[in-house]
């Protein structure tokens, strides 16, 4: 029954399906595939199942709340439930119980979404490739050897192995573009400030955005639609209308300019990734789209500069985690003592790297050789952006360098950060983006074709990727479980 | 180039307490990392406003309204050890 939630809701107005079997088939999918996948840290099973009752009567009565009600969703668990415990992929975490909702998470309940669990990710979202969760890795639904790409990897995995219809995660240098690829799904980051981060727990705020991935594009606008919109509770959430991003998927690329950046096509990329992408600009301009080449030079910085800017500000956000309030305590003789063996001991190994490499480049004398310097260069990228999009609507590259690696392959720091080299200038100059499938390797994994729009332009976003999507079949092709 | 002496304070300040072999791989982690992030220097930036916020606001600001917060006792749900209706710590202060 893994179909898309528009199909889904079009089913039970029919009344050829209902939630609650879509919910049991769904958990029973989870029940017999997710330990092979690891996409799940916590299922709710009860509170899906009763949440899918309630839905049911209202299709039944025919009063359903939209096109989300019954939809059996899943959470990144950075994503606050109330009641239900929320780890961060952390020891930290590992008990800490939200006492409220995110403010995504209160909209999609209202929607008549039926939350399933909460999926895994490399600890407090800091990493590529899911490996790095203080629980279990999750594996890729394509070929269980190799990575779903993080951090979001649950979430991707999840929707990508039938194991959930939708999902959420956050995005901060790709995070769900990146394993949006990987899985052969669609994965939206939008604007900074389009959705609202009450309740997300904090990785770096000036970059983190929350976005949906989804079984096509159709479905990727359903599931920004409920949760965008600004929330008096995040003072960083913007203040402007929502369009309905569903009515403007159909209006097509014809006339459309797309700009292809020099910049996103490097040495040491994986040829059947450009190949793949290469054809994919084909046919959107086969579908009357203008394609224009941009240049956007400080790409080549953007790792660097993001690898300052992050750390830094996830150092400060992580300061919380202290023993004190909520989660892990370890005991010591004094404050100090107390706090050092609390943090040392909740804290994984690329955790402690980050928080050390940014509370070094923020201490004395090193903060404008390095932050200052760092988000400098963001301006650059930003006003480089805006160039571009002074000529083209669109601009259109590979989401990654390369296609899903194996487990244990990216040991050296440096090499892992490098999968996120296409899609942090997106978090830097904070425009939306999406990962849409665009083909597979020779190997059989798949490959993303990434759309980058202007500040709060996802209409024209998704309009592209639903254009290259109905022009394609990809979305036919599913990785086997059983 | 970070020594062992910075990589010891850097731990200190942010409350980690690392072991020796943590502490030495660090000191190599870091310096390999900041090798990379020292590619920024050749970036000529003078003049170039930094940007802290990829969304131009400033002072969002809304009315003073007094609204029920989180009850004392579901704010201290998940304390590691709380007492009293209060946060427990350890010994701050030398007596």
């Amino acid at each position: 029954m893994h179909r898309p939630i528009h199909e889904l809701s079009a089913a039970y107005r029919r009344g050829d399906l209902t939630p609650v079997a879509v919910a049991e088939d769904y958990l029973a999918r989870i029940g017999a595939f997710d330990g092979k996948v690891g996409a799940y840290l916590t299922v709710v099973r009860e509170q899906a199942l009763a949440a899918a009752r309630e839905s049911e009567l209202r299709w039944r009565a025919g009063s359903p709340r939209g096109p989300l009600d019954g939809a059996p969703i899943a959470l990144k668990d950075v994503l606050c439930t109330a009641g239900v415990r929320t780890t961060a992929g952390s020891r930290m975490l590992e008990r800490f119980v939200p006492p409220y909702d995110a403010t995504i998470v209160e909209r999609l309940r209202a929607a008549g979404a039926v939350v399933l669990g909460k999926t895994n990710l490399d600890e407090f979202a800091m990493g590529s490739s899911t490996e790095h969760s203080a629980f279990h890795p999750t594996r890729n639904p394509w070929d269980l050897a190799r990575v779903p790409g993080g951090s979001s990897g649950g979430s991707a995995a999840a929707v990508a192995g039938g194991l959930a219809a939708g999902a959420y995660g956050s995005d901060t240098g790709g995070s769900i573009r990146q394993p949006a690829a990987f899985c052969g799904v669609v994965g939206l980051k939008p604007t900074y400030g389009r959705v609202s981060r009450y309740g997300l727990i904090a990785l770096a705020s000036s970059l983190d955005q929350i976005g949906p991935f989804a079984q096509d594009v159709a479905d990727t606008a359903l599931l920004l639609g409920v949760v965008a919109g600004h929330d008096r509770r995040d003072a960083t959430s913007i203040q402007a209308p929502v369009p309905d991003y569903a009515a403007e998927l159909t209006k097509g690329v014809a006339g459309l300019t797309l700009g292809l950046p020099d910049e996103y096509f490097i040495d040491g990329m994986d040829p059947d990734v450009e190949r793949a992408v290469r054809q994919a600009i084909e046919v959107l301009q086969g579908l009357g789209a203008r394609i224009e080449r941009v240049s956007l030079p400080t790409t080549r910085h953007s790792l660097a500069a993001y690898y300052v800017i992050l750390p830094a500000e996830a150092s400060s956000n992580l300061a919380r985690y202290d023993g004190v309030k909520f989660g892990l305590r370890v005991p010591g003789r004094d404050l100090v003592e107390m706090q050092s063996r609390t943090r040392a001991a909740g804290f994984g190994a690329e955790v402690k790297r980050r928080i050390m490499l940014g509370t070094y480049a923020l201490s004395a004398g090193y903060y404008d050789a390095y932050y200052g310097k760092a988000q400098s260069v963001r301006t650059l990228v930003r006003r480089e952006f805006a160039a571009a999009f002074a000529r083209v609507d669109l601009i259109v590259a590979p989401t990654t360098p390369n296609v899903a690696f194996k487990h244990g392959e990216k040991e050296d720091p440096l090499s892992m950060y490098l999968n996120d080299v296409f899609t942090i200038p997106g978090n830097l100059a904070g425009i939306p983006g999406v990962s849409v499938p665009c083909g597979f390797s020779a190997a059989g994994l798949p490959i993303g074709l990434q759309v980058l729009g202007r500040p709060l332009d996802e209409a024209r976003v998704l309009r592209a990727a639903y254009a290259y999507e109905q022009a394609t079949t990809w979305r036919s092709r599913r990785p086997e479980l059983a | 180039m970070i020594d062992r002496k910075d990589v010891e304070h850097v731990a200190r300040l942010t409350r980690l307490a690392l072991t020796e072999p943590e502490l030495e791989r660090m000191r190599e982690q870091l310096n390999s990392i900041l090798a990379h992030l020292d590619t920024l220097r050749a970036v000529p930036t003078e003049g170039v406003e930094p940007t802290s916020h990829a969304v131009d606001v400033v002072n969002v600001m809304r009315e003073d309204e007094p609204a029920p917060c989180l009850p004392r006792d579901v704010a201290l749900a998940n304390a590691p050890d709380p007492s009293d209706g209060l946060f427990r710590v350890p010994r701050i202060i030398e007596e």
